[in-house]
């Protein structure tokens, strides 16, 4: 079974002010077919930690390491992250104009593949997520991100969810901006590609909303760079009652 | 951008209030042409080069343009002798020398700068491209034997009455090239017309491109230039005739140390005529640098035009200048619609994480943005063949210069 494993992990990233540290050493176990929610207040190093999985440049490792079945990932480069099996639903993707969703799609396969996929099984695999998702069917013509609404943004991330097949997923806050109906087709969908490969999942939220469609088997609260406070699903439920607060007048941040 | 309202008639600018000419001016001094030109479609002309006055690289023609590596171009002596080329055709097609007599020469347009008359003043005999099939006619010129010396050329390509048909110029090898085309859109006629620039990596080349657009004609021109130090392309198209149609597209692809330009003229001068320019380019090592110039002239019969005009680029990399300058005039009131846009953006990291967070590599992600952006000029060719040969030249453009940039810059 596949184990992505952080330990001790420190993170620092440049801003005006000079060298600032984010993460003072996080540690985590995600097996697969876990869900694990991270739940924190902003600026807790909730995004930083999903943004250094995934490998971007911005953050810089100061220690520790994060690994995949034993191998270190930190030393790959970010497509060698996601062909390890690695993918992170982001919270604002950008647009990449002239790349249409249909030959993005069919690139990042063959990528992560090591050859395309067969035309007729994939273009029904692809209308059927997208159906699944309740896009629209022209929806594929379209430029990546290019002029998509909040909602129609966190869909295409959770398309590509299930349809690269990762072995475990980061989805970076992906119930932010989604009303009620959207996250329940969002939802439905991270749950769907979970059933189909049983993936490991690391849920990253502010709030406990989502929690009530995609269900966490772990649940650790972020405060200040660290993991504060494990337990299960309880906990969640016990945050949307208390809030942050007792965290936050814990460490002295607040 | 300039937005010019019609000129009042004499009569009116006599009894308008406060109007007089500057003291300092040169205001009706022609001669001296004191004041800088206003109007596009008032430019100086002359197929004499010693009438231009000398090109010192600050004139708004020039300003923009390596005036000292084309200097050989604009006021150095010429070849203007026929030269080699090989063409393929289908019926319907001819293609012949013609002799500098011929009535056509001089039928569309005139030289507007110096390069343009030199080469106007020095070619033996024109080129001349006949389209007359009523079916769909097709014919390629190839030229890739021009060699080093600086030369002059003229060519003139016709679309006869309601004739269908494709001209395709194709340019390889060395190339020290100033040259005119004119063509002629017959009333009814639909011709295409694309001129494609991957000459060797030191060829020089000016081109003008005058097009005049007959009566309810559709003309399309598409420009290509990928190969060459200095290539410099200037369509100026009039759509004379009521219900002419006229499609300008260019493709550009520039990397260290090619400078690429185009300065498009699109003149509405018949009533109901629509215009689309669309020109997209990318950028790519140190010293690209390419030029897009638009120009639109919306000419006081010209009620009911609908025009618009746009300019993407694409910046791959540091070290780079694309210089985008539209400009719209309109001298009639009466007109469906006028637009121009302009935007010059670049790949950058962010576009870059997100693709390899999927699984793209650096390379691919660069090849799949850059083909994605200029594909949709290519599709405009038409002729599959040519088109896939297209993208496989930018797929080999880019990597040539990404893996330049990898060794550390110029290439």
């Amino acid at each position: 079974m596949s184990v992505l494993e952080v330990k001790d992990l420190r993170v620092s990233v440049e801003t005006e002010q000079g060298t600032k540290e984010i993460l003072k050493g996080v540690d985590l176990s995600i097996a697969e077919g876990e869900i694990h929610a991270i739940m924190g207040p902003n600026g807790s190093g909730k995004s930083t930690l999903a943004y250094t999985i995934a490998g971007h440049p911005k953050y810089h490792v100061e220690g520790g390491s994060v690994t995949l079945d034993g191998v270190e990932v930190l030393t790959m480069s970010v497509d060698e992250r996601a062909r390890a099996g690695l993918f992170l639903a982001m919270q604002y993707p950008v647009e990449i104009p002239g790349v249409t969703v249909q030959n993005f799609l069919r690139t990042a396969k063959t990528a992560l593949d090591g050859e395309a996929p067969a035309l007729r099984p994939w273009l029904k695999q692809v209308k059927q997520s997208m159906t699944d998702l309740r896009m629209d069917k022209t929806f594929a013509e379209r430029n990546v991100n290019e002029g998509f609404s909040g909602g129609e943004k966190k869909r295409h991330e959770i398309l590509q969810l299930e349809l690269l097949k990762p072995k475990f997923a980061i989805l970076d806050e992906t119930d932010s901006g989604l009303d009620v109906d959207a996250l329940k087709i969002v939802s439905e969908g991270v749950n769907r590609a979970k059933e189909n490969t049983g993936l490991g999942l690391l849920l990253i939220t502010h709030y406990t909303r989502i929690l009530r469609y995609i269900k966490p088997d772990f649940v650790h609260v972020f405060v200040d760079g660290r993991v504060a406070e494990e337990g299960g699903h309880e906990l969640a439920d016990r945050l949307e009652d208390e809030g942050y607060d007792r965290f936050l007048s814990a460490t002295g941040v607040a | 951008m300039s937005v010019v309202t019609p000129a009042p008639s004499p009569s009116e600018q006599a009894e308008q209030q406060g109007f007089k000419a500057h003291s300092d001016g040169g205001w009706g001094n022609t001669s001296e042409r004191v004041v800088p030109v206003q109007t596009r479609s008032d430019r100086f002309k002359s197929n004499v080069p010693s009438e231009h006055p000398d090109v010192t690289g600050r004139e708004a023609e020039w300003k923009l343009t390596p005036v000292d590596l084309v200097r050989p171009l604009i006021d150095g002596a010429l070849d203007g002798a026929p030269y080699a080329f090989l063409s393929t055709h289908t019926d319907g097609t001819d293609v012949e020398w013609i002799d500098r007599a011929d009535a056509r020469i001089g039928s569309v347009g005139a030289a507007e700068e110096k390069a343009s008359a030199n080469a106007w003043n020095a070619f033996e005999k024109a080129l001349s491209v006949t389209v007359s099939g009523e079916e769909h006619s097709e014919i390629t010129i190839s030229r890739s034997s021009l060699g080093s010396g600086p030369r002059g050329a003229h060519t003139i390509i016709t679309g006869t009455a309601n004739s269908r048909g494709r001209v395709i110029l194709q340019n390889t090898g060395l190339a020290q090239l100033t040259e005119n085309v004119e063509i002629i859109v017959e009333d009814g006629a639909h011709l295409t017309v694309v001129s494609v620039q991957e000459w060797a990596g030191d060829a020089l080349h000016l081109a003008n491109h005058f097009v005049t657009v007959g009566r309810d004609a559709t003309f399309r021109h598409v420009v290509v230039s990928l190969g060459g130090k200095v290539v410099r392309v200037n369509p100026s198209v009039a759509l004379a005739g009521e219900g002419a149609d006229g499609e300008l597209f260019g493709l550009y692809f520039a990397d260290a140390g090619q400078h690429l330009e185009q300065r498009v003229y699109m003149h509405h001068e018949g009533a109901n005529t629509k215009g689309r320019v669309n020109y997209k380019g990318a950028l790519q090592g140190l010293g690209a640098h390419t030029v897009w110039v638009g120009d639109v002239l919306i000419g006081p019969r010209a009620a009911g035009t609908d025009s618009y005009e746009q300019n993407r680029n694409l910046v791959l990399s540091e070290g780079t200048r694309a210089d985008s300058i539209p400009n719209l005039e309109i001298e009639t009131g009466d007109i469906l619609g006028a637009g121009h846009a302009s935007a010059t953006g670049r790949f950058d990291d962010e576009q870059l994480f997100y693709l390899q967070a999927r699984g793209i590599t650096e390379e691919e992600a660069r090849r799949l943005v850059v083909l994605g952006f200029l594909t949709e000029i290519v599709q405009k060719i038409g002729k599959p063949e040519l088109e896939q040969r297209l993208q496989a030249s930018i797929d080999a453009e880019l990597n040539a210069s990404s893996s330049a940039a990898v060794n550390g810059g110029a290439a």
